[in-house]
């Protein structure tokens, strides 16, 4: 919803902040996740995904969220898709070049991105997207890479401290 | 940069021989295209936009071409602008090439996916096509076709980024090895009037960063926003890492340029230059006396490495155009001392 889509990237720090907790949680529930396996998980979450972000940013389920480094402005939004900042056609009101009604979703990504805890992830250069994610929930993406990650660490650590005691 | 290997075999280069004896004065061959060697020489560039006939005769093709003869150092074919269909660029810059010219053929995001681009690229370069310039495009409601379905598959970022893949890494987007990679010299565009103003160069830099090696701007009638444009643009040695010309254009009457001023997002119009028009008794002589002043006015700017004319159906006085602003003969002499 577009007065909905607004609200979220006048309050992107403070959604931000709710989605760091949320995901802390998800990661919590991780072997819960392993458990029932994600692959069955898939469809239920990817459900309410949709429908929560689909009310807050009228996300479009691309499967590669990028909400964190855009100030909470879903650039699936742009009618030319574009996931690296505006084309050269925003209007000089800030309104979008294909449809003067919406605002250009990079000039409120910008507006949210200074609210951000790191307001030049903005400038980041963002891959072409994996259209086969499509639809896909990035909230368990996300999830079991945060864990690969941590468990990698871990394991560095782990080999680090053997090698301290070695030494 | 290496002599493409694929350049002996090149079926356009044939064609080239005889016609190069046509073009008015040799670069040196330093196995770089002629565009790029024009800038690299620091001389002053000059680009001119070629727009695709709606037709299947390639006469058609030369005769707007004719036009820039001995006047420009590159023109761009390009693709599908303002959603209509014409001509494809590849076609039209590999007709060009044919004739001894140097196209710079522009693809847009708007109506190819991921795979028909790279397979473009590669078919271009091995029709000696060296220039490519990658721009998202309009959106296709602006067009003839608006029932068209808008690609956008990759935006001209990540088209920058995969061409330049694709050159660099001789590897496709999807990580497969291609052979003999493209000899490409990879161009952009920017808009330095466009509003935010924060976007201005961060868009150009990151465009920079992902392998744009020129860049052509929008229209430019308002030097004093270009001229502080460049100078941030200096601040971060964007200017050192690609070529700029910047975008120009008579404009016909006082009426089109209100009117793209209110219709046209993103090209701004000076005060000065509207009123300029509005009171010329010849406004479209005066249109053309305003871009012999701009080019003259940009030229002196730091960092501008030449301009790029856009005269959309006025392309027959463009020659006219460049001789007043005086900026070819001036590079020459410079080239000869
Ligand atoms: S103006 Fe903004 S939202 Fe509209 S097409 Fe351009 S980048 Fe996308």
């Amino acid at each position: 919803m577009y007065v909905l889509r607004n609200w979220s990237v006048r309050n992107a720090g403070t959604l931000e902040w709710f989605y760091s907790g949320f995901s802390r949680t998800l990661v919590f529930a991780d072997p819960l996740f392993r458990l029932i396996g994600y692959e069955r998980l898939e469809r239920p979450v990817a459900a309410i995904e949709a429908s929560v972000k689909g009310l807050l940013f009228d996300c479009r389920m691309c499967g590669q969220c990028i909400l964190s480094k855009t100030g909470m402005s879903c650039s699936m939004n742009c009618p030319k898709s574009l996931r690296n900042g505006p084309c050269g056609g925003v209007r000089p009101n800030g309104m979008c070049e294909v449809k003067p009604e919406m605002r250009c979703v990079w000039v409120a990504a910008l507006d949210g991105a200074v609210q951000m805890s790191n307001p030049n992830a903005i400038n980041s250069i963002n891959p072409p997207l994996d259209r086969s994610m499509e639809g896909r929930s990035s909230w368990l993406r996300e999830t079991r890479e945060t864990v690969e990650v941590e468990t990698l660490h871990c394991l560095g650590d782990v080999n680090h401290s053997e090698k301290g005691e070695t030494v | 940069m290496n002599v493409h290997p694929a350049a002996s075999s090149d079926p356009g280069l044939a064609l080239d021989r005889t016609a190069v004896q046509n073009t008015e004065r040799p670069v040196p061959n330093t196995g770089m295209g002629r565009l790029e060697s024009v800038l690299k020489s620091g001389r002053f560039a000059v680009t001119a936009e070629l727009a695709p006939p709606d037709s299947a005769d390639p006469q058609d093709v030369f005769d707007r071409a004719a036009v820039f003869e001995g006047c420009v150092d590159a023109i761009n074919a390009t693709d599908g602008s303002g959603a209509n269909v014409h001509m494809s660029s590849v076609a039209v810059s590999a007709l060009l090439k044919a004739r001894g010219q140097t196209p710079v053929m522009q693809i847009s995001c708007r109506d190819r996916n991921r795979i028909a681009i790279q397979g473009d690229a590669l078919g271009a370069a091995a029709l000696g096509i060296e220039n490519i310039l990658c721009i998202s495009g309009d959106g296709v409601q602006v067009g003839d076709h608006p029932g068209a379905k808008p690609v956008f598959d990759l935006g001209s970022i990540s088209l920058l980024e995969t061409l330049r893949k694709m050159r660099d890494e001789k590897q496709f987007l999807s990580g497969r090895p291609l052979t003999t990679p493209p000899r490409l010299f990879l161009g952009a565009a920017a808009n330095p009037f466009m509003t935010p103003r924060d976007f201005r160069v961060r868009r150009l830099k990151l465009k920079v960063d992902a392998g744009a090696q020129f860049i052509q701007t929008q229209y430019c009638f308002d030097v004093d926003i270009l001229r502080s444009f460049m100078a941030d643009v200096c601040s971060q040695r964007l200017d050192e890492r690609a070529y700029i010309l910047v975008g120009i254009g008579p404009l016909a009457s006082a009426k089109s340029a209100r009117w793209i001023r209110s219709h046209v997002p993103g090209v701004h119009v000076s005060e000065e230059i509207v009123n300029r028009m509005e009171r010329a008794e010849k406004p479209a002589e005066e249109g053309r006396r305003i871009c012999v002043e701009l080019i003259q006015q940009i030229r002196e700017i730091p960092g501008v490495a030449g301009v790029h004319i856009m005269a959309a159906r006025q392309e027959r006085h463009v020659a006219d155009i460049v001789r007043k602003s005086g900026v070819r003969v001036d590079s020459r002499a410079q080239s000869e001392t």
